[in-house]
């Protein structure tokens, strides 16, 4: 049995829909990473949806790509929470502001 | 051979990197006689450049040298080149030879000054210059030697610079000269926006195609070129800057102001005779009529001052009023020529003036002079006879290229003839009350004591001499050195014999104007004047002489007028007219200046400026609001933008 591509196609709006909005209204730093890791992974799952439908390999190969900088920037972000959480008490976004204009 | 022709401005040039670096080093005399060497040198080559042109046949000698291209810009190019034919090369030749007889002359003028071989760069550097000017082969390489002469009389003309009077009068020539170069500079863009180039010659050059300029266009260059000429030729209005231009050592005096930068505004007009030919008639009667407005002008001045190189200094701006007169009314060749022979007689004078300056200890009023040719016979006796050159007393030289002029300007108008006559007049008055004042009549220095030796130190003293002039008891005018008097002696004989260049009698005899032809192209003009008339105008200028010579011997030898009666004040302030100008830029002049520097400018210019900044500061600090420094809000920007963008395109596009 084969599935509609447009049910993944709705299934990767509203995982990015989520993402999105947890993003939004979440103030731990690690949850907001997981939304974020939520939104690459939806736009991975159109990717990999499209490359089906067209057949194109270079959906599928994008996929990895996304994957790898996804990984990077989780590992430079963490660093980053685990240097301010060493200077100060929490790491609630909304504390730190220093670059505000 | 004509190829050797890079060498005449490359050898001043080394000169100017030598005396540069090493200068100092070198002192004195071996500074001097190196750029003399260089100059000599520049001339040797340029001999060996008009005996190749000369071998040439008449319609072939013209070359372009061209070194390298200087300016590649798209379609439009400069190149270095120098345009070697008949014009150019007479100019670099008088230029050189009589470049290096100053430079020989300043050995002895300079003696024992503390900046020696600076004096001696900055005339290689002049040389040079001078050189280019004439040379370069396109409009752009002649203003950079244009604007070279101009700084140089700038540095030579204050070269003493500690005096107050020197330092100004260079900054007055370099301000006046800058006037006319902007005239120089508008022509250069007009003939590019209209031709295209600013090559002088070949088939795609100015002057093969100034034919093709509307009659419009060609009047704007002219007159933008004219406008320059003026500037650099010290003409009615621009002439101001010449006579205080006199603070100069004398030997600058005589190659600036005589034999070189001066000349430059008539070398340029006859180079774009075509353009001239093209532009309205009136074009022509302007030039001509300024030229005789100045001749007559700075004649009269002449005639009162007192000061024995400001004569010579009217006198050099009533001669190149002459050569005005002579490019106007057609007759290039005899511009030219009276170019090349005032060039003679006028160095001469002067090196003769800085000769009797010398040897009077700094004397330069030429009231407390007379009796002088007993105690410097060399220079009375040359003195003399660039005096009767310049009267125009036949055969010197003067007499055969002023007549050329007048005799152009009566077929052009017999009123220009007649101005022309009467300056040629008072030009033989004022050279004979000079010469009679200096060097006849009772001696009126030997009354000179030291307080008024001491008094009338003027500019135009080498340090060491103004030091020696307090202690100098008894004032015994002496005759200069050899390198002084040895260039005034050649440059006598020329005075003599340049006449020989273009005698009148048989077109055989016309050697300067057979020479000049294939520059001239057919526009040199031709004159229906019979045979007797032209005996009748010569007769009447050598009566014009001699009657100039005699009413100056009946008022400084005879003393049949006193000599106050006929110097008016008004002559000896030249009209007045500096203290006008003066008034002029002092009062409404400072007016207009204040108006623009703090109206427009620094309320104006400055207003936009600041204006600008002021807006983007406050629209900053509006801004600044905005960069929370909160992760989540600028989530927010970026997902709201994100939805804005894509309703956007879907209304644009709608779904499919």
């Amino acid at each position: 049995m084969t599935v509609d591509s447009s049910w993944y196609l709705i299934l990767s709006a509203m995982l990015f829909t989520i993402g999105a909005m947890g993003l939004l209204v979440r103030r731990n730093p690690l949850v907001m990473f997981m939304c974020v890791e939520l939104m690459l992974n939806a736009v991975n799952l159109t990717f990999v949806t499209f490359a089906r439908m067209l057949n194109d390999i270079g959906g599928q190969v994008v996929v990895f790509f996304v994957l790898v900088v996804a990984a990077a920037e989780v590992v430079v972000g963490l660093g980053i929470i685990v240097a301010i959480m060493r200077r100060r008490p929490g790491a609630t976004a909304d504390d730190i502001s220093l670059l505000r204009g | 051979m004509t190829s050797a022709v890079w060498l005449i401005p490359a050898l001043p040039l080394l000169g100017v990197a030598v005396l540069l670096v090493a200068g100092r080093r070198m002192g004195e005399p071996l500074a001097g006689w190196f750029a003399t060497a260089m100059v000599a040198g520049s001339f040797a080559a340029g001999v060996v450049t008009y005996l190749g042109l000369l071998a040439e046949d008449e319609h072939h000698r013209q070359t372009v040298f061209t070194l390298f291209t200087w300016l590649p810009a798209g379609g439009f190019s400069v190149d270095v080149g120098f345009l070697v034919d008949p014009l150019s090369l007479t100019m670099v030749l008088f230029i050189t030879g009589v470049g290096a007889l100053i430079h020989l002359y300043s050995i002895g003028y300079m003696h024992g000054d503390a900046r020696y071989s600076t004096f001696f760069l900055y005339l290689n550097l002049f040389c040079f210059s001078m050189l280019m000017l004439v040379l370069g082969d396109n409009l752009l390489l002649t203003f950079l030697g244009w604007e070279g002469v101009g700084a140089c009389s700038y540095l030579l003309i204050s070269f003493w610079f500690t005096d107050e009077a020197n330092a100004s009068a260079g900054k007055k020539a370099f301000v006046t000269n800058r006037i006319g170069d902007t005239g120089f500079l508008l022509a250069t863009f007009l003939t590019f926006a209209t031709l295209g180039t600013i090559t002088y010659a070949g088939d795609d050059g100015i002057l093969a195609n100034a034919g093709s300029l509307p009659a419009v266009t060609a009047t704007g260059i002219a007159l933008l070129l004219f406008v320059g000429a003026i500037g650099k030729s010290a003409q009615l209005p621009l002439y101001v800057w010449l006579p205080d231009a006199m603070a100069g050592p004398t030997p600058v005096s005589a190659l600036i102001h005589a034999a070189t930068m001066v000349t430059s505004g008539v070398y340029l007009l006859t180079r774009v005779n075509p353009i001239i030919a093209e532009a309205f008639t009136w074009v022509p009667t302007t030039i001509a009529w300024v030229g005789a407005a100045t001749a007559l002008f700075a004649a009269t001045i002449a005639v009162a001052q007192r000061d024995i190189k400001k004569v010579l200094a009217y006198s050099t701006i009533s001669q190149l009023g002459f050569m005005f007169l002579a490019v106007g009314s057609g007759a290039y060749v005899a511009a030219i020529f009276h170019m090349v022979t005032h060039a003679f007689f006028k160095a001469l004078l002067f090196l003769g003036a800085g000769s009797v300056i010398h040897g009077m200890h700094e004397e330069q009023d030429m009231r407390r002079m007379g009796a002088l040719r007993a105690f410097m016979p060399i220079t009375a006796a040359t003195f003399i006879v660039g005096w009767l050159a310049i009267a125009g007393v036949p055969p010197f030289a003067g007499f055969w290229s002023k007549d050329e002029i007048l005799l152009y300007a009566f077929a052009k108008s017999p009123v220009l003839w007649a101005v022309g006559l009467v300056t040629a007049l008072l030009t033989a008055y004022y050279m004979s009350r000079q010469v009679f004042m200096v060097f006849f009549g009772e001696a009126r220095w030997s009354e000179t004591s030291t307080a008024t030796a001491t008094a009338s130190v003027s500019a135009d003293a080498p340090q060491h001499e103004r030091a020696q002039v307090s202690t100098v008891h008894e004032l015994t005018p002496h005759e200069s050195p050899w390198t002084m008097t040895a260039p005034l002696v050649v440059l006598a004989v020329l005075a003599v014999v340049a006449g020989g260049l273009n005698l009148p009698f048989t077109s055989g005899l016309h050697f300067l104007g057979h020479w000049l032809e294939p520059v001239l192209q057919g526009n040199e003009a031709h004159i229906g004047v019979a045979t007797a008339t032209k005996v009748i105008l010569a007769v009447l200028a050598v009566v014009a002489a001699v009657a100039g010579i005699t009413a100056a011997a009946l008022v400084y030898l005879h003393r049949r007028v006193a000599p106050e009666r006929v110097e008016p004040d008004l002559l000896l302030r030249a009209y007045r007219i500096d203290e006008g100008i003066s008034l002029l830029v002092d009062g409404p002049g400072r007016k207009l200046a204040e108006i623009s520097a703090f109206v427009l400018d620094g309320k104006g210019v400055d207003g936009a400026v600041n204006g600008v900044g002021t807006l983007v500061r406050s629209g900053g600090q509006r801004l600044r609001v905005v960069q929370t420094g909160l992760v989540r809000s600028y989530a927010l920007g970026v997902a709201a933008g994100a939805v804005l963008l894509l309703a956007f395109f879907l209304t644009r596009t709608g779904i499919q």
